[in-house]
């Protein structure tokens, strides 16, 4: 019974990956805007989300490190931290090939809530556009 | 299913701060409900004219029609059975403009009613009529200049709520109820939330149809009335038919045990609301006063013009459904219930030209018969500590530390 | 106590039923319609309802839409289907119904309840609808041959109730439902009265609505249900909000709707029993009738609910055997309790070629679960109590003149 209450209460609603992301959100931040960082902000505050991703790219173009910073709902919020953890490590193409889709399925995102996923997708490539024409 | 139902009161415990979604009902109300069910009981179909039963049950019926009536100054005779506020609307509404469309076809409404009024009114459209929506000042009241220039000629009914449910405001129904009289037009209104929060008194009001909710008053779901003025006599064509029960206008057997329970959820309310609503205020006033000093906060509508248990704010820069998620240990509301489960920012707040940003990130608190002092000092400590964890995670948050003009970003629309 | 004999009026609630409502009343407050826990624990109690009725119908729990009734759900199958042709020409729906361009027609029994039958009357008013009205034959029964009767190529719906509350009657539907679908119609019956009581299979039966009340089985008065198959175009009734699939707005009445569920759980389990102990009772009853010389019971020979007897007594008044049961504490009525207020002879007896003055002496015994044989014993005595002195002063009068 009891583990029927907590489907009904937390993870029906919201997910449980989506849960831990959102209560102990990873790699929140902001990087100094240098040479090496590219900077990826998207949204908009009259849509309820705004996402701002920040990466930190080495000479050898893998990103070393990320951060982020998300106005919007629980949804957004677990979205752009579980691809600060997945770009960590990646070259510039291997990130830019994350799709939507796949953190949509990781973090078992509801319908109404996929344009959370897709925000977090343009994120990243608006980061990496970002550090490249810096690098241009 | 009564395990499950015990189980999450007991083991999680949240604050409940959601009044004005629902009551839950008083424990004297479910008293006198039981007295009509179960077999043993004074069952019975109270249109059963032909034996005892039926007419245990008809008398427990004109007793609560009688106790509704009290609290809001009516006669008895006044008072129909629906089942709900939403019913009841749906009832004055479309049954006043089917009745009088050769009058005319035009009805005055505001932006910020509850669905059941916009929702009516937008049907009406689809059938031929013609609806004004309202835009209410800033303030969420409703301007009366603004509203008697929007009445025509042809003008037959105005629907404008008493207390709004997502803001509190109290309308001045008197004054708007005036202005219809002068020009002969129906005036109804939604005192849903109002009921048993402002005193009421029909015989001077020139109100013509007034409905009332029964869980939102401390009684059960499923029951509502419409108050139809008897003198001068207002008509209306039924919306559901089959009996003619309700004076003709509103066939269906009456569930005598819920119309029991809602006569005597206004009985209490009439003895107890001036007590409660100096409490409420007090609780209200604390919460504000709690959160108020944090940075770009806001009240949504009139602070004074606003029934005791009801606050509104909006706390910039963070969004609203994180905040409620953040906010586990309170059941609260972003905007009304009926609608939250979209993720459209307030229509109620749009309307009032906030602007998207606010309407996102605010937070209706409502509290009741049940809300301790306790319960608000824990409050303010959740409140406080979410806003804060959400401002560190925002972006709009440091742009705004770092005096960035968010309005002058062009933001790319997705 | 009195001997309450009147089951197909209202029933009580039954215990179990009142024991699963008591946590949705008082304890847990939560709209249904919100996100937090409070609400999602009212939404999920009703979904778990939902089960219990589409069980009962035979159907899917997305084919229930939760109604405050009975009523509610016949005047939201008949307007919302009306305003769905007029309000959306756009319509496939409408394409495919609209066959010959002609205006649109609905073919209801004459022994519909009221709630199907005033809705009726005001379509035919008010919209471009038209009405037919299809006859009963003398045993109750609603044939194919009057269907095929009032049917044109501009019939899109017909509703005839799977039992009726006054003879208790039970409808030959699969001739009526097959005639239905040959000529490309909707079909609706009303199920108040037949839930609980005999046995239903939406799904295999082919009906596209049906109608359903908690209180004619032991459920809470308060909440119905319509049970719709999609093909069947309807628009809500109640406008101002989007529950139950968008088709009747409003807060739901979770203690009621709750009590629905588990009131069908038990009437599905115990359908057998409670038919045969109902039956039992019944045709105690009806040898006792058999002994009263003035005693017609309508519909006799005809395939009738377990529970239900209607019957004529020549010389009286009904109204009058009301009272005077009344007062030996017993409770039954004339005919439905809707119109009992009323003094003219029932409109199903009438539709029935009853003479009126016949049919003006109806009264309706429906036995329940918690009659026993005594309660027929009681009847009976109570009955020729009655009947003896009315003819010993009609004696005396007749002597004195």
């Amino acid at each position: 019974m009891q583990m029927k209450i907590r489907e009904l209460g937390v993870i029906m609603a919201y997910g449980e990956k989506v849960l831990d992301h959102y209560e102990n959100p990873r790699n929140v931040g902001s990087f100094e805007n240098t040479d090496n960082v590219g900077t990826g902000m998207v949204g908009a505050p009259a849509c309820g989300d705004v996402m701002k991703l920040q990466i930190k790219v080495s000479d050898e173009g893998i990103i070393e490190d990320a951060v982020f910073k998300t106005y919007g709902c629980g949804s957004a919020i677990a979205s752009s931290s579980l691809l600060t953890e997945w770009v960590k490590g990646k070259t510039l193409d291997e990130a830019q090939a994350i799709k939507n889709t796949q953190i949509a399925e990781e973090l078992a995102l509801p319908p109404v809530k996929i344009h959370c996923s897709v925000l977090a997708e343009d994120a990243i490539n608006a980061a990496i556009a970002d550090y490249k024409q810096k690098k241009a | 299913m009564s395990e499950q139902a015990t189980d999450i009161i007991s083991t999680e415990r949240p604050i409940y701060l959601d009044y004005s979604a629902t009551t839950p009902m008083d424990e004297r109300v479910v008293a006198e409900m039981l007295k009509y069910m179960g077999p043993e009981s004074s069952f019975g179909n109270p249109a059963s004219r032909s034996h005892s039963f039926g007419w245990t049950a008809e008398a427990a019926v004109e007793t609560a029609r009688k106790n509704v009536a009290d609290l809001v100054g009516a006669n008895p005779k006044e008072i129909i059975f629906t089942s709900g506020a939403t019913e009841s609307d749906n009832l004055a509404i479309k049954g006043v403009a089917h009745f009088n469309h050769k009058r005319g076809k035009h009805i005055v409404t505001c932006k910020t009613e509850h669905k059941a009024v916009l929702d009516s009114c937008r049907q009406l459209e689809r059938e031929g009529y013609e609806v004004t929506y309202l835009d209410p000042m800033q303030n969420g009241l409703v301007d009366l200049k603004v509203l008697e220039d929007a009445l025509r000629d042809d003008t037959i009914l105005v629907s404008i709520m008493h207390v709004n449910n997502e803001i509190g405001v109290i309308q001045d129904i008197e004054a708007i109820g005036n202005i219809c009289r002068a020009r002969k037009i129906i005036f109804h209104v939604d005192a849903a939330q109002s009921a048993g929060k402002v005193e009421i008194n029909l015989e001077e009001l020139p109100v013509d149809l007034m409905s009332f909710s029964g869980h939102k008053i401390y009684g059960p779901k499923g029951i509502g009335a419409l108050y139809v003025q008897r003198k001068p006599r207002v008509r209306l064509e039924a919306q559901m038919h089959g009996g003619g029960h309700e004076r003709g206008m509103r066939s269906g057997t009456l569930a005598t045990h819920q119309i029991v329970g809602m006569g005597e959820a206004f009985r209490i309310a009439k003895e107890e609301m001036v007590e409660e609503n100096a409490r409420l205020l007090k609780l209200r006033n604390k919460l504000y006063d709690g959160v108020s000093d944090m940075e770009e906060v806001y009240v949504n509508g009139d602070i004074d013009q606003r029934i005791a248990g009801n606050i509104n704010i909006s706390f910039n820069y963070v969004e609203g459904e994180s905040l409620l998620m953040a906010l586990k240990e309170l059941a609260i509301s972003s905007g009304s219930a009926c609608t939250s489960a979209s993720l459209e920012p307030s229509y109620v707040l749009r309307a009032l030209g906030r602007n998207d940003e606010l309407a996102h990130s605010s937070i209706r608190f409502t509290m009741g018969r049940y809300t301790t002092e306790e319960e608000i000092d824990r409050t303010i400590k959740y409140v406080r500590t979410a806003v804060e964890k959400l401002r560190d995670l925002s972006p709009l948050w440091d742009m705004y530390k770092d005096g960035i003009d968010i309005d002058s970003i062009e933001w790319a629309a997705h | 106590m009195a001997v309450y004999l009147d089951n197909n009026a209202t029933t009580a609630l039954d215990e179990e039923v009142l024991e699963a409502m008591l946590p949705y009343m008082g304890q847990v407050a939560g709209n249904p319609s919100s996100v937090h826990r409070f609400g999602r624990l009212q939404k999920s109690a009703i979904e778990q309802a939902r089960e219990s009725v589409a069980q009962l119908a035979g159907a899917r729990a997305d084919q229930v839409i939760f109604t405050s009734g009975g009523t509610e759900s016949n005047n939201l199958l008949l307007h919302g289907f009306c305003n769905s042709l007029s309000n959306d020409l756009s319509n496939d729906m409408r394409r495919q119904i609209d066959k010959q361009g002609g205006d649109t027609r609905i073919a209801i029994s004459a022994i519909e309840h009221m709630s199907l039958l005033e809705p009726a009357q005001h379509i035919m008013q008010k919209t471009a609808f038209d009405v037919d009205v299809i006859a009963v034959d003398e045993a109750g029964y609603i044939t194919s041959s009057a269907v095929t009767q009032v049917m044109t190529e501009q019939t899109s719906l017909i509703s005839v109730m799977s039992a009726n509350n006054e003879t208790g009657v039970i409808q030959d539907l699969s001739p009526l439902i097959t005639l239905a679908k040959e000529n490309n119609c909707f079909f609706h019956t009303d199920a108040s009265q037949a839930a609980g009581k005999i046995p239903l299979d939406f799904t295999a039966s082919g009906v596209h609505a049906m109608t359903f009340s908690a209180h004619k089985l032991y459920g809470p008065v308060g909440a119905g249900a319509l049970i719709l198959d999609k093909q069947l175009p309807i628009t809500k009734l109640q406008f101002g909000g989007s529950q139950e699939n968008n088709l009747r707005a409003g807060t739901e009445n979770v203690p009621a709707i709750v009590g629905f569920g588990k009131a069908a759980e038990l009437a599905l389990s115990n359908l057998r029993d409670r038919s045969s102990h109902s039956l039992g009772l019944r045709d105690a009853l009806e040898r006792g009738l058999k002994e009263f010389s003035a005693v017609t019971v309508f519909a006799q020979t005809t395939n009738r609910l377990p529970n239900t007897v209607q019957f004529g007594v020549a010389g009286f008044s009904g109204e009058t055997l009301l009272m005077q049961l009344d007062r030996k504490a017993i409770a039954v009525s004339s005919g439905s309790a809707c119109t009992s207020e009323k003094t003219e002879p029932s409109h199903v007896l009438k539709a029935m070629n009853i003479p009126d003055e016949l049919a003006n002496s109806a009264i309706r015994v429906s036995f329940g679960k918690n009659n026993t044989m005594s309660d027929v014993d009681a009847f009976i005595t109570a009955l020729n109590d009655i009947i003896e002195i009315n003819r010993h002063s009609a004696v005396m009068m007749a002597a004195s003149v």
